[in-house]
């Protein structure tokens, strides 16, 4: 494996949940490489997303060290940790999370705000963007004006905007029909193959899984298993 | 482009905004409409002279002073000029059409009052004429009176038909001047109360006393006043602020009811906002928090809900203010004399700026602390 760039040691976490613990994630390790794709797979409820989430740093764990590119992320505080999403992080959700009141192209624009470029640069960058998920010609479009797996590739554009270390997507066809499911794993593949992106896909649909280089199974808060994609 | 996010995030529920909006006018217009009124309530205090005093009988105004005071009271130290005014309170054609009006001592009077312009040969035919009158614009415009017209008068104070001619229609100096009045010559008046009333003849109702030092307007009253003790009619001399005043407080209370309900509904309208914007970030709860997870912190997400609010609130704001002008100048029309002088001023419009500020900025303040500090991983699951 190269250098790992989720580097996770003995993560747990719990919930609590009408005065009873419910424990979700227990002495959890797991290491992802620079440059892998991995499907995090787990029957529902497994704590997929939970994982997911304290791995992209929207959420906390109770106990153990997490190092994502480095970086001791647990320990940080609310805005240096907000920062941090900004420049390392790329999300993709099921359900694409745009801002219904912004076209494509803002939508795409949007993390940029956040770094110095100006108004020009981030214009030119979300168009670039919008081009590499095949969008060019619906820049203008509002989210309700595109289908879901159109919507979906806007939100993968905004996810790889700032060029982020990581991307993760928590079930990112879960909304979406088979074909557009396809096109949408597809541009994954590419984005992994081609720009050598590190990606993190939480998933329950084995065509889905297949896709990715490999595979790791989630089951009562442990890592059952890791195996190489087929 | 955040700008952008805010008004299409404001304009996004068209019929809630509407009508948070309308909501805003009315409030807003009502809020400049009574505090419009209440300073038409103190305009004559406002507009009154600091050089100018006002003797009145001291018992009370329906008690009128002979007319030989006004060679004493021009004798006092300090007294530059000295005038009279009757309160005639007759009626023109009907009861509904009131408006002030008095016999003064027609050279002396105008004098003192340099806020009443005249034309300076309208002037010398009033001066000339012995049942001349000079009217006010805005009561000229009221009825269509022009130089030369007959005005009829039915007596109240004084019984009997009397009949003037306008020989001038004086504007005010500045928008506070009242001109809704009618003068006359005291001369003319006393002249026909001579020969029907003659017990009342030879009096007049206040003097306006002009003096040369605002800053001795106590001790050349108390001068005054000092001449008259002990005769048959003491005097009470004042400012004409004071004597003006001395009407208002009458209704103070009036004036307080008032101010208290213009911030009421300034307070109701405020409630519906914090509602309407809590309905807004609640609903946005999924974006907020997309938001944060895309790196936006606390402060920017909490802007956003302040930035909507306000923007509704300035909408509706400036709106109302704009309404207010028109408004007001229908509703002074309305209430014709009495409110003589009607005028939407700079302090009522700075308020009313005040108030939408104020609006927009209380109810955006707990919805957006709680679109801070939504949590980033539970507002994603709500939408999921
Ligand atoms: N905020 C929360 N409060 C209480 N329980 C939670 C919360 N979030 C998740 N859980 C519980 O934690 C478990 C794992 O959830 P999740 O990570 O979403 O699972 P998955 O994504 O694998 O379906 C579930 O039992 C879920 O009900
Ligand atoms: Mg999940």
């Amino acid at each position: 494996m190269n250098d790992p760039v989720v580097e996770i040691r003995g993560l747990a976490k719990s919930y609590r949940r009408g005065g009873q613990i419910v424990p979700v994630l227990e002495a959890l390790d797991l290491d992802i490489g620079a440059g892998d794709f991995i499907a995090l797979m787990g029957p529902s409820g497994s704590g997929k997303s939970t994982l997911l989430n304290i791995i992209a740093g929207i959420d906390k764990p109770d106990r153990g060290t997490l190092r994502v590119n480095g970086t001791e992320i647990v320990r940080l505080r609310e805005a240096e940790l907000a920062r941090w999403r900004a420049q390392h992080i790329g999300f993709i959700f099921q359900f694409y999370n745009l801002m219904p009141v912004l076209t494509a192209a803002e939508n795409v624009e949007l993390p940029l705000l956040l770094t110095p470029l100006g108004r020009g640069d981030r214009r030119r960058r979300a168009e670039l963007a919008l081009s590499m998920v095949g969008l060019a010609d619906r820049m203008t479009h509002y989210p309700s004006e595109l289908s879901g797996g159109q919507q979906q590739r806007v939100a993968i554009a905004r996810a790889i905007i700032t060029d982020p270390t990581l991307i993760v997507a928590d079930e990112p066809t879960g909304d979406l029909d088979r074909v557009a499911a396809g096109e949408i794993l597809d541009l994954m593949v590419r984005l992994n193959a081609e720009a050598g992106k590190t990606i993190i896909m939480v998933t329950h649909d084995q065509r889905a899984a297949e896709r990715a280089r490999s595979v790791v199974h989630l089951e009562k808060g442990m890592i059952r298993t890791e195996t190489d994609a087929p | 482009m955040l700008l952008r996010l805010v008004i299409r995030n404001a304009l996004r529920h068209k019929l809630r905004t509407v009508l948070t909006i309308v909501g805003l006018v009315v409030a807003v217009l009502a809020f400049g409409l009574l505090g419009t009124v209440v300073d038409a309530w103190y305009a004559g205090a406002e507009g009154a002279s600091s050089t100018r005093l006002v003797t009145r009988n001291a018992v009370s105004l329906s008690f009128p002073l002979p007319i030989t005071y006004r060679e004493k009271i021009r004798r006092v130290d300090g007294v530059t000029a000295v005038s009279t005014a009757n309160w005639f309170g007759g009626v023109y054609v009907s009861e509904r059409n009131f408006f002030p009006q008095f016999a003064v001592a027609g050279e002396t009077y105008f004098r003192l009052y340099p806020e009443y312009v005249v034309r300076e040969d309208d002037m010398k035919a009033f001066l000339r004429d012995r049942k001349g009158a000079i009217v006010g614009r805005k009561l000229a415009d009221t009825y269509g009176w022009k130089v030369g017209d007959i005005v009829p008068l039915r007596g109240t104070i004084y019984a009997g038909n009397w009949t003037f001619v306008v020989r001038g229609i004086y504007d005010g100096k500045d928008r506070k001047t009242d001109t809704s009045q009618f003068f006359f010559h005291w001369e003319y008046l006393n002249e026909r109360v001579r020969q029907l009333f003659p017990r009342r003849a030879d009096t007049v109702g206040v003097y306006v006393v002009g003096i040369d030092d605002p800053d001795r307007a106590a001790e050349i009253s108390r001068t005054i006043d000092e001449q008259f003790r002990n005769s048959l009619a003491e005097t009470l001399t004042e400012t004409e602020k004071a004597f003006q005043l001395g009407f208002v407080s009458m209704t103070e209370a009036i004036v307080v009811a008032i101010r208290i309900v213009s911030y009421l509904v300034i307070f109701i309208i405020m409630a519906v906002m914090a509602n309407t914007m809590a309905m807004s970030s609640r609903e946005r709860s999924a974006e907020y928090a997309t938001l944060k997870a895309l790196g936006f912190g606390p402060g920017r997400v909490g802007a956003l809900v302040f930035g909507e609010s306000l923007a509704i609130a300035l909408i509706g704001g400036a709106i109302g203010i704009a309404a207010t002008f028109p408004v007001a100048a229908r509703f002074g029309k309305a209430m014709g004399s009495l409110f003589p002088v009607f005028n939407v001023s700079e302090g009522t419009v700075l308020l009313q700026a005040a108030c939408a500020v104020t609006v927009g900025v209380v109810a955006a303040i707990a919805p957006a602390i709680r679109a801070a500090r939504v949590g980033i991983a539970e507002g994603l699951r709500a939408v999921g």
